[in-house]
Parts: structure tokens; sequence; C-alpha cells
């Protein structure tokens, strides 16, 4: 429930930034000078080498939004920036964490890991080490039901984001207007 | 054709069209001032870097070109951050060119080292730390590009040592000229919008024909845009009054019936009200700055808000407007003429505003700008030294001005009838601005008369700069209005600390102005009699080969009125205390004859 009320105040702003030296601080300056706060935040080129994008959860009320947007803008290298509305949008996070666990309860996170169609990474005589790939709130659920073992280490990427592709013309309106011709 | 570095980065800024450098070189950037000796590039060596960068920013405000400063890596460039963060506050198109270690000592810690891009990230448009000298005339285009265009700022070129030194083989390179569409193309994220859209200029126009109490809130973007002609024709075909903020001094002219002068904490009584009875602020180039609006939710309570602005990122910021347009003033005013005119041709007429008017002239009758003259034998009023210099000066004389009670006197009192004729750090409120600021405007516009008027404070931050307007020979005028306090602290310190007045006493003696603006190479006089005032200003006018001081013994206890304290809404403003009593008495007599 938390989480879904924090969901609200989160927003996924993908910047595309010019890939040179220097253009990551830009940005967190910006948002530490401003006084905004970072959530999370991934970093990786484009398929265009020329381009970086930046994936950042900001933790805020839809107006300061507007005017992180337009201060991300002001930034020389700042080249195209996108909000990601959640119901339109494919979030993906990655986490891999190591978990103590005695050679008679591994099945058990085994058996979890599984079940979130995780992966195994590694094994040691009482530890284990399981990756997941998914949506953000996949993931806490997943951390939250690992955390009892006992987590030794647990890295998170934060989120990376992109626009859900169209859906196709609305079938539904189709056949209801079908319909009402038959009628 | 093969250059060095060094060589290249002076052909760039020649191309560039500067006509002046204002610097103080040091080991990382010598290499760029030997090619200078062969320049037509005037250099001016200042005293101390921050001298450099005011110097810069008072060339830029009063010829609208940027301003170009050179300092050394390290100190010199820490030196500079003031003026540069001053440039950003106050939209200054200003460029900075810093030495820097070597490409190789870069992290290391080496002599004289400073990260001077990620120290000034915050407090410039933008920013360069060039490794390649190929790179170097591109970069320098696009910092012009970058400086001049969209909302004006500073931009700061960080140059390691190898790049430029000669005998160093990483300083070779071939030069070349990038133009205009290669400059464009290399700065993909960069793309000011400056015309603004047609449907909101329309929405704009109508609204402004709607209104009964408009007013036009005018900030220092209509100077930036060079929109001042266009601003009077629109005041004028419309017949809307126009306040004119701290920063737009002179945007509209002071002897204009429309002008009411300017808003905000220390602003006229009639320019704070008509904005908060206003029912249409027409907010052109100015940002809705703290000191403007006072208590922000109590700002302006009934006005609709058209606000024009080339940089996004102000719209909204403080105060949502009903019509926001982001484009560049000049063009989007031309616009709102164009859409008004047709709009009135086609038979769109106003609502009557003359009770408007007559309630703004109400205000002004009741409330001027006033202050009680001099007993016999007190010091000297601060307002009666403004007035007898603005009057003893030509029209198109250019002031600017240090920040504290002083600078607002003289925006309240000085009556300006042109643009660029006003200088002065209204954003970031940097003490010491004046002098440095009045040399570079005199480089600038050398025709012309320059004042610089100055507080006590102030002139000992930066006063070493007239050294070099000594030796230069660059003939700026100082008035040093010296009431031995940081004035507009003690001010608060009166009003608001109950008189306990903390670390703010200066000594009108220590130290002694008139020796030691002599021992600077400047013409120096005292003033602490009334009838010694106009005498010696025309001693000063008189004066066009070297720089001129006068000190002016001002009265201490004086303050600067109407004021609306910090934090309070606008219409809690403050009259002085003998206007507010005849006012009343006025009021009362007013009512008698019912009785």
């Amino acid at each position: 429930m938390n989480d879904r009320q924090n969901d609200l105040k989160h927003h996924t702003l993908s910047v595309t930034v010019e890939n040179k030296a220097g253009v990551l601080a830009r940005v967190v300056n910006l948002f530490s000078r401003r006084a905004y706060n970072i959530y999370s935040l991934a970093v990786a080129p484009t398929d265009d080498e020329r381009f970086s994008r930046l994936t950042v959860v900001v933790d805020v009320e839809s107006v300061p939004l507007e005017q992180i947007v337009k201060q991300l803008h002001k930034l020389i290298n700042v080249v195209k920036i996108v909000e990601h509305d959640p119901r339109h949008s494919v979030e993906r996070e990655l986490l891999i964490a190591t978990v103590k666990v005695a050679v008679s309860d591994r099945h058990q996170v085994a058996e979890l890991t599984r079940i979130f169609e995780g992966r195994i990474l590694a094994v040691s005589h009482d530890a284990l080490t399981v990756s997941l790939e998914g949506h953000p709130a996949k993931i806490d659920d997943f951390e939250d039901l690992l955390r009892p073992f006992g987590i030794a280490e647990l890295q998170r990427t934060g989120r990376v984001a992109l626009n859900k592709l169209e859906r196709e013309t609305p079938r539904v309106h189709a056949v209801s207007s079908a319909k009402s011709k038959v009628s | 054709m093969q250059l060095n570095g060094g060589q290249a980065l002076i052909k760039a800024l020649e191309m560039e069209g500067v006509e002046v450098i204002f610097g103080l070189p040091g080991g990382a950037i010598l290499p760029v001032y030997d090619p200078i000796i062969d320049s037509p590039i005037r250099h001016i060596l200042v005293r101390h870097e921050q001298g450099a960068g005011h110097m810069a920013e008072g060339y830029a405000h009063a010829t609208g070109k940027p301003g170009v400063a050179m300092v050394t890596s390290g100190p010199g460039a820490t030196n500079i951050v003031t003026p540069l963060a001053d440039a950003y506050m106050d939209s200054v198109p200003m460029i900075c060119i810093t030495g820097q270690v070597g490409t190789a000592s870069i992290g290391t810690d080496a002599f004289q080292e400073a990260d001077i891009t990620g120290i000034t990230q915050s407090v410039t448009k933008h920013n360069y730390l060039v490794t390649r000298a190929a790179d170097i005339p591109r970069v320098i285009r696009e910092a012009f590009h970058i400086a001049t265009t969209g909302r004006p700022g500073p931009v700061l070129v960080d140059i390691p040592k190898d790049i430029v030194d000669p005998t160093h083989p990483n300083s070779a390179m071939e030069w070349y000229w990038p133009t205009d569409a290669e400059v464009i193309a290399g700065l993909p994220g960069y793309r000011p919008t400056t015309v603004g859209h047609p449907r909101k200029i329309k929405e704009a126009a109508a609204m402004i024909l709607a209104a009964e109490r408009p007013v036009l809130y005018v900030g220092g973007g209509i100077l930036k845009a060079r929109a001042a002609e266009a601003l009077r024709e629109l005041a004028e075909l419309v017949e809307i009054p126009v306040v004119t903020t701290l920063m737009a001094r002179g945007a509209f002219p002071d002897d204009h019936p429309l002008c009411l002068g300017m808003p905000g904490m220390h602003g006229n009584y009639t320019a704070i009200m008509s904005m908060q009875e206003s029912d249409l602020l027409i907010a052109l180039g100015s940002r809705f700055d703290d000191r403007v609006t006072g208590k922000v939710p109590d700002f302006a309570p009934l006005a609709k808000i058209i606000h024009v602005d080339i940089d996004p990122a102000e719209l909204g910021k403080v105060r949502r407007p009903d019509v926001p347009i982001v484009g560049d003033c000049n063009l989007v005013i031309l616009e709102l003429i164009k859409v008004i005119k047709a709009m009135q041709a086609k038979g769109t007429t106003q609502p009557d505003i003359t009770p408007w008017r007559s309630t703004l002239s109400g205000w002004q009758e009741t409330y001027p700008l006033a202050y009680e003259p001099p007993a016999e034998g007190d010091l000297l009023k601060p307002q009666m030294v403004l007035e007898a210099l603005r009057d003893s000066a030509p029209e198109d004389c250019i002031v600017a001005s240090g920040v504290g009670q002083h600078q607002m006197w003289t925006s309240q009192y000085w009556k300006f009838r042109h643009p660029y004729t006003w200088i002065n750090s209204g954003g970031l409120g940097t003490m010491g601005f004046s002098v440095p600021a009045a040399i570079g405007a005199k480089v600038g516009r050398p025709d012309r008369m320059v004042w610089a008027i100055d507080g006590d404070g102030c002139f000992q931050m930066t006063a070493q700069e007239l050294v070099t307007a000594a030796a230069e020979r660059i003939p700026v005028k100082i008035a040093i209005l010296n009431n031995a306090y940081l004035g507009m602290v003690r001010q608060w310190q009166e009003m608001f600390y109950e008189e306990r007045y903390s670390e703010v006493y200066l000594s009108p003696d220590l130290p002694d102005y008139v020796k030691w603006a002599e021992a600077m190479g400047c013409v120096a006089f005292r003033v602490e009699h009334p009838d010694d005032i106009q005498p010696t200003i025309d001693k000063a006018n008189a004066i066009d080969d070297r720089p001129v001081v006068i000190e002016f013994r001002t009265d201490a206890s004086e303050k600067v009125f109407p004021m609306v304290a910090s934090g309070k809404s606008n219409t809690e403003v403050q009259v002085p205390e003998f206007q507010r009593l005849a006012a009343k008495t006025a009021a009362a007599s007013e009512k008698e004859p019912r009785q």
C-alpha cells in the first residue's frame, strides 16, 4: 500500500544527453542545487554512441516536476526529456543479492527464486547469490521475501524505462459499433 | 594554416569581434598572453581578477556585446567565480577564459590547480574544459553563441596549458573556423525558442484589450532583447502604465507619463500598489523575484498574468501564468502590437481605464518619493547628493552602482531616460560591483559620461581597480556616499533587531578616502557641507582625462523608504513617517467638512 502511494509521487524521466565528459555531473549537480530528490538513477550509452540515456526516478508532486524538466532542459548537453507515465511504459530493474542460508534451508530460497523467475548465479556452502530482473514492484516483493533468510549483500540497479508500443486500433470500440449496426 | 593553440584562441576571439579583454596573467595562461602582443585586441590589466569579471559585465551591460575576461588557473579562476555568479543571476553575456594546468597534471593537485568547471557548473550557463588544441575555435564559437543567444549568460572556457604552449606538441593545430550551421549542429540540445506561440499571443492581446487595471511589469529581459522601443510602442498603443524593475531601469523613460518607476522592496508606493490592485500583469522579461513580489501568496492577488520570457523555466517558477509565452521579448511584443492593432481595426475597444489612471496618479500625489531635508549643521542627505549628481549629468550618462542603500536611492532618484544607462548587480547583490562595472562600461562607451555611485562599504571591496582606471586612462567618476556604516545592514538592525548594531560601523575617516583615491592616481574631493555639493560635482564633471572620486559625508540615520519588510505582503509597504502622518492628516481634513 505504502509502495503504491509512493509510486504516485515517483516520476520516471528518461533524459537523453550528449555522451560527453562531465555531463552526468551536470545533471546530478542540478538536482542537488535545486533541492530535488533523486530516488534512483541509471545511466548508459544509447544505440547511438553520441548520446547516453539517464533514467531518473524523482520523488515529487507534479508542479515541481515541470520545473525539474524545464531546468534540465536548460543544460546545454541535455537533448531530450521524456516522462514515462507508468501506465504507458515498461519499467525494469535488476536486483542481485547474496543470501546467507544453511544447506538445509537452501531449497526455500531456490524455490522463491524459481517462483519469481529469477536466477541463481552462485552457490557456496552457506550462501546463494540470486538475481531478478523485472518491474520495480516485483523486485520490492522479492526483496521483502528474501529478507527473513538473511541478506548478506544486495544491489539494485535503479529503474530503466521505455514507452510501451502503441496498441493496435481499439478492437472493443470496433466490435461495439459493429454490434450497434446489427441491432 | 598551422597555428598553436594560444594563437588559435586569440584569433578566435578576434573572429568573434572582441575588441577588449579584461584580465590578469599567471603561470597557466602565460602562453595565451604571448600572442596578445601581436593582436589588435586591447587588453586591460586589472589588479584583482574579480575586477576583470565585473568590468566584463559592465562592458556587456553598456554595449550589449559579450564581455570577455581572461585569468589564470587556480586562485585566478576562483577569484572570478563571484562575477560569474553575478552575470548568471542577471543574465549578462560574458565569456571567461581561465588557464588550467596541463592535461597530464589535471587531477593531481598540481600547483595552482582548481576544478573550475566543477566549481562554476551552477553559476554559468555552460562551461568547457578544452582538452585538444584542435577544439579551440569550435569551443570559442559555441561559447559566444551560447552566451549571447536565448537567455544570455556567462560561459567559462578552461584551457590547459599544454594545448596552448607552443613548445608543447599538444598545442599544434590546423586553423579552421566553423560555420553557423556547424555550430548549431554541434549543439543538439540547445535550441532557444524566440518566436512566441501565435495562439498564446492572440489570447494575450484579447486579455490586454479587456483589462480594466492593467500594468506592464517589465524586467531586465526587455533590455537583453533590445526591446525598449517595442515596449514603448506597446505601452502607448494601449496606454498601459509601466513598472520597471531594478534590472529594467531605463528600459522605459522615467519622464514618460505612463511610467510608474520601480516596484518591489524599495520601490515607490504607486508602482508597488499598482501591481497589488491590478487585474492584469503583463510580465515581460521579468521573473517574479522575491524582492519584487514580497510574500508570494499575497502578491497581485487580483491579477491575471501574461508572462513572456525566453527562458521556459521562468514561466510558472514562482507564479503560474494564465497566458505563458516563451519567446524573445522583442519579437513577442512586435507580434502583440500587430495582433492588437488588427483587433482594434476590427472594432475591439478597451474598457475605460481613466479611473485606473486616476487612482494611480492619486497615489503618486500622496506618496511621492520623499525625504526630509537636513537641518542646519547635519550631515548630507544621500538623496540630495543623488539629485544634484542627476541634474548635473547629461541625460545619456551611464550610472553604475554597488549594492545597498546607495543602490536603492540611485535607482529611486536617478531619472533614467535611455536604455543601457543603468548598471547594477540586481540578482546576486554583489558589493563592490560598481567601480569595476563602471570602468568596463566606460571602456565600452568612451563617448559617455560614466558615474559609479558607491557606498563606503562597497568601495573598500574593489577600490583597487581605480589603479587600473588611472593606468589605462579610463576617466570614470566615483561618488562615495560615506555614511561610515554598512548602511543597509544598519537599517535592518535598526528596524528588525531593536537597534542592536552588530558589526556594521566602518568609521568615516578610516580609510581616508581622498588620500586613498589620490594614491591610486585619481583626482579626489571630500564634500561635507550642502553648499559644496554642486561646485564639487561641477569640478568632477569637467575632468575628462583621469578618474575622479568624490566622497560625500552622508547621514547614517537616513533609511531607504518606501520599504516592504522581508517576507511581508506588498500591501504592508511602509512610507517615511512624516509622509504617513501627512497623508493621515490630509485624509482627516477631507472628512471634516462633512461633519
